[in-house]
């Protein structure tokens, strides 16, 4: 089976402000199906800009880019925003759902979209489905602003799951989440994967990033290092290991 | 995206900012108001004038003494008699397809019964004269050729004077002096109501024309005659027979006389009811006009506000075309609920005017429809740039847009 993401010497150059910004320089990539990789890489260092030309939301000045087999580079924009429906699920950076539309509604959206026809009926129950799978079947009919952090981001990964996509993209999916939240978060993330789901998340954290299969380093525009995770840490065993310690913090608490 | 998800974003997007709907909206609802109003009182003055022209009778030709433009009739009415009997009688004798023949005298005089005294018009007329205008006789009966060849002082009254003169008595039988000339009534008019002029038609006296020349008016030229023609589609033939009669009889003089036929008649007396048409329509599309540049104000200001919304649909999936939709349907649904809530506004306001002041007023369907289609083209047109706009944002742009 070929990899489900391939890059060639891709280069990213915005020349938008006064001078032009190389922001990915030349970087060659295979990701193969059911990987879970982390991309690292200090602030500036083009994580965000690489996830966006993997998830066909912006186009590479130079290099080619086969998604699934499909040059992406040369397709027009209805065919991208159709890869990016079909093939593509996207957490962005932020939450990025629409407000003032319950959760239920945010997870639908994508299939309202695109040319696959469901049945109202159809739609509701693929949506809750995928709520149930972030554990947030509870919470369908709430509105963002009623929703904590930790669980407005997991509506936004039901939503980027709800079309059974091939890749899952995640750019920062535990940046604004405390230890906790974000342990649930990579819960939810090390299931999906377990299932199949191939997953890309950009994160500053080594923590988080130990939760993953591989870890990937950017500097500058470039891959600077592309390395197995040795000592995995599973979600599970985290949660258990931070509900001892806030056990141990209250008790201790308790006896000053 | 589906039509019914789309319809249900755009009225949740409008509900979102009710008031700033509402006032966007506020344009379109003042000029569709206004211009369903005004139509609709128009089109009932105009149903009006109609009905009044058709109670001049069916396929009725005027001759008119002295020769006028169109839009002086009332002066011209008259103003240098040139109009003969001899006239009058030689379009009996050579034209034809004609059914009936009327010279009209006409002036004002006192007349006097019962001891009672009423100001009214008396109209020498002939015999044809009720069946030219399809005036019906409610009591007695109309006077005789007979009565022309003898001048006779005999006399048809109208249902105003009737009332007038003979509140509690059949005035049938009855004498009318004029001009201090006792005149034997042989009939009583029914009701026609007022003419085109707002002139009551019931408040008249007919008397045998030959009767008004010699014995009242003591005229020796007619004001016009009266002509009814067999059907409606000789009306044109009749019409150009009578003129070539009329311009023999002159022989080479100037033509001192006008020849109309109702149509005509209709045509000058809803001239008025056209310019004012015109005129809505000007004030229909300039109020439409600034009604759509104010939902274009606000589409783009939303556009704006929801760069964001838009970059995120861009990003799941959706293609321009969809968010091209979505903004324009938004905009659609917002400029003809304007047109409906103008549409309902419009029709209250006619109806109370009619109430009020007692004028007629006549919603037409078509006004309806038209205003209708009207304002959701204006949301289509005025909404489609920046529902363009939208369609062309880049996803990445609108999703970082703050
Ligand atoms: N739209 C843009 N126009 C111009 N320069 C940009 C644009 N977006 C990003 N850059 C520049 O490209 C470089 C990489 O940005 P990018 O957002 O990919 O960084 P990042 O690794 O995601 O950082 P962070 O961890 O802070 O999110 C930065 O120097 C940034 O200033
Ligand atoms: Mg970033």
């Amino acid at each position: 089976m070929p990899p489900v993401v391939k890059i060639e010497e891709i280069h990213k150059i915005y020349d938008s402000g006064e001078v032009p910004v190389h922001a990915v320089r030349g970087v060659t990539l295979e990701i193969e199906r059911g990987d879970f990789v982390a991309l690292m890489g200090a602030s500036g260092s083009g994580k965000s800009t690489l996830m966006n030309l993997l998830g066909c939301l912006d186009r590479p000045t130079r290099g080619r880019y086969l998604l699934d087999g499909i040059d992406v580079s040369e397709l027009d924009r209805n065919a991208l925003a159709d890869i990016r429906n079909q093939k593509l699920g996207f957490v962005f950076q932020g939450f990025n759902l629409l407000a003032r539309t319950t959760a239920l509604e945010n997870v639908e959206l994508p299939m309202l979209y695109g040319d696959r026809k469901f049945t109202t009926k159809q739609i509701r129950e693929r949506a809750m489905h995928c709520l149930d799978i972030v554990g947030l079947s509870q919470r369908s009919d709430h509105f963002p602003s009623q929703l904590s952090g930790g669980q407005q981001q997991r509506v936004a990964i039901a939503r980027a799951l709800v079309n059974e996509p091939q890749v899952l993209l995640a750019d920062e999916p535990t940046g604004n989440l405390d230890t906790r939240t974000s342990a649930e978060v990579m819960g939810v993330f090390q299931r999906l994967n377990d299932e199949g789901i191939t997953i890309v998340m950009v994160t500053h954290e080594l923590d988080i990033a130990r939760f993953c299969k591989r870890n990937l380093i950017l500097r500058d525009g470039m891959m600077v290092r592309d390395e197995a995770v040795a000592n995995r840490s599973l979600s599970a065993t985290e949660l258990e290991k931070l509900s001892s310690a806030e056990a141990a913090a209250k008790l201790t608490g308790a006896k000053s | 995206m589906r039509f019914g998800s789309i319809i249900k974003v755009a009225l949740r997007a409008l509900m979102r900012n009710t008031m700033r709907s509402i006032l966007t909206a506020l344009g379109i609802i003042i000029g569709v108001g206004a211009v369903i109003a005004m139509v609709s009182i128009g089109n009932g003055a105009k149903a009006q004038v109609e009905a009044q022209v058709a109670s001049l009778g069916q396929n009725v030709i005027t001759v008119f003494s002295g020769s006028m433009s169109s839009g002086g009739m009332r002066g011209g009415w008259g103003s240098s008699p040139s109009l003969t009997i001899e006239d009058a009688e030689a379009i009996e004798r050579e034209v034809t397809g004609i059914v009936g023949v009327s010279p009209e005298v006409r002036d004002r005089n006192q007349v006097l019964a019962n001891g009672l005294n009423w100001n009214t018009s008396v109209n020498g007329e002939s015999p044809d004269y009720p069946d030219i205008r399809s005036w019906k006789i409610a009591s007695g009966a109309m006077f005789s050729d007979q009565d022309v060849r003898s001048v006779a002082k005999v006399c048809v009254i109208g249902k105003t004077v009737a009332d007038q003169l003979f509140a509690n008595s059949d005035p049938v039988g009855q004498t009318l002096r004029i001009r201090n000339i006792p005149f034997k009534i042989l009939g009583v008019l029914d009701s026609k109501g007022f003419n085109l002029f707002g002139q009551d038609q019931d408040d008249a006296v007919l008397v045998p024309y030959t009767s008004h020349m010699k014995r009242l008016s003591r005229r020796s030229y007619i004001s016009s005659i009266l002509i009814q023609a067999a059907n409606a589609d000789v009306i044109d033939k009749v019409q150009k027979d009578i003129t070539e009669v009329l311009t023999q009889r002159r022989k080479g003089r100037e033509p001192d006389f006008t020849v109309r036929n109702q149509v005509e008649l209709a045509q000058t007396a809803t001239a008025t009811t056209q310019t004012m048409t015109l005129l809505l329509a000007a004030i229909a599309s300039v109020s439409l006009l600034v009604g759509g540049i104010g939902i274009m104000n606000i589409m783009l200001v939303s556009v704006t506000e929801r760069t964001r919304e838009i970059g995120i649909r861009l990003a799941i999936g959706a293609h321009g075309s969809d968010v091209l939709m979505q903004f324009l349907i938004e905009a659609t649904i917002l400029s003809s609920l304007g047109g409906v809530i103008g549409i309902l506004l419009g029709i209250g306001s006619s109806q109370l005017v009619s109430h009020l002041n007692g004028w007629p007023v006549l919603v037409s369907t078509a006004s309806i429809v038209i205003a209708f289609v009207f304002s959701a083209a204006v949301g289509m047109f005025f909404g489609f740039y920046p529902a363009r706009k939208a369609a062309q944002l880049d996803p990445i742009d609108a999703l970082r847009y703050e």
